[in-house]
């Protein structure tokens, strides 16, 4: 009789362990969904975007919808994976997109000279807001749209500037 | 009352459901179709077949998990978004990884950039590939290709390594035969 109950105490005991391991599955699958299709959180730091985002960290909601259906335009501020470091997602300001005709200066930190291109088909052309502090197309090319992550909208962090972002410094 | 009920719970599986399959396919594994013969001696191999049906064309088993590194190795087939067309997906070999030296098709020795890699189908002829459009990012990378999973006379894995141990495995099968040992794993 001990033995039975002791039996039923543990498969008691392991159902509602797996139901719970479920749940929790199931919850990461949410959490996944939710970051990859509709929205997520970046953390963003470094220079290159400065009078929009500051040196510091600063915490930023993404949209991942607009750039599955090509509304992405001239101005938005993007997460993209770095075309040099894969594993790297960087946050740039579109310039131009494909068919766009993009005058950039070449090396502003030692001479005015600029250079016109042409974006090709099926690329952006991408630039930092801190044209001296930047690694952006100015240093590899315009990237293909299939690195596209997302488009930033929202500042949550630091609380003073919590906000939207969209279309500030044009 | 009974009807409402029933299409709820079914609602909910079915969400669940999508849910769960959703996350599996972004983050562990898939299985696509391969359209067209541009790999030709390794998927689709009928080069004659105008039928590119669903039933004709071979499914291959796409991993997630080299995503995380982005660490890639000379032949291993991977699945990415064309540079030009994102909404198009190809499936390609790598054939050259960074900071390597590449010649092309018309003579030409180019250097691979930084995260970027060469690809090129199996048939030349047929590909459209870094020979015409140059390096690839490889942040474009979705997936590597490890099986062919249907059709089921063709299950087999990718690699050469599955067919190096088969003959492996023969040999050694001879090697017993002929001298009679059978002391071999």
């Amino acid at each position: 009789m001990g033995v039975r109950n002791n039996v039923t105490v543990f498969l008691n005991f392991a159902k509602e362990g797996f139901d719970k391991a479920v749940l929790v599955g199931k919850l990461f699958c949410c959490v996944h969904v939710v970051n990859t299709y509709f929205c997520s959180v970046v953390l963003a730091y470094g220079p290159s975007m400065l009078p929009t985002i500051s040196t510091g960290s600063s915490l930023l909601l993404a949209e991942r919808v607009s750039h599955r259906f090509n509304k992405v335009g001239p101005g938005d501020i993007v997460i993209l994976r770095s075309p040099e470091v894969p594993r790297k997602v960087v946050t740039k300001r579109v310039i131009g997109l494909e068919g766009d005709r993009v005058t950039y200066v070449v090396d502003p930190n030692n001479s005015d000279k600029s250079d016109t291109v042409v974006v090709p088909k099926g690329h952006i052309w991408i630039e930092g807001d801190n044209i001296y502090n930047s690694y952006d197309s100015r240093n590899f090319g315009a990237v293909p749209f299939g690195l596209l992550q997302g488009k930033v909208f929202w500042r949550i962090w630091p609380p003073k500037d919590f906000g939207s972002l969209r279309r500030r410094a044009e | 009352m009974a009807t409402g009920k029933f299409l709820w719970s079914f609602t909910k599986k079915f969400f669940t459901f999508g849910i769960v399959g959703l996350t599996i396919s972004d983050r562990y594994a898939s299985v696509i179709p391969v359209r067209g013969s541009s790999m030709s001696p390794t998927f689709n191999p009928r080069t004659n077949s105008s039928s590119s049906s669903l039933f004709s064309d071979d499914w291959v088993l796409v991993e997630k998990f080299c995503l995380t590194k982005y660490k890639f190795s000379h032949g291993d087939v991977v699945v990415f978004s064309s540079p030009y067309n994102h909404k198009e997906k190809l499936i390609k070999r790598i054939t050259g990884l960074p900071s390597e030296w590449i010649a092309t098709r018309n003579f030409d020795v180019v250097k691979i950039p930084n995260g970027h890699c060469w690809v090129e189908g199996d048939d030349p002829s047929l590909s459209m590939d870094s020979r015409s459009f140059g390096p690839v990012p490889l942040g474009l990378v979705l997936g590597r290709v490890t099986h062919v999973v249907w059709p089921p006379q063709r299950i087999a894995f990718s690699e050469t390594a599955f067919f190096d141990w088969v003959a492996m495995l023969y040999i050694i099968e001879k090697h017993n035969r002929s001298f009679d040992t059978v002391k071999i794993l």
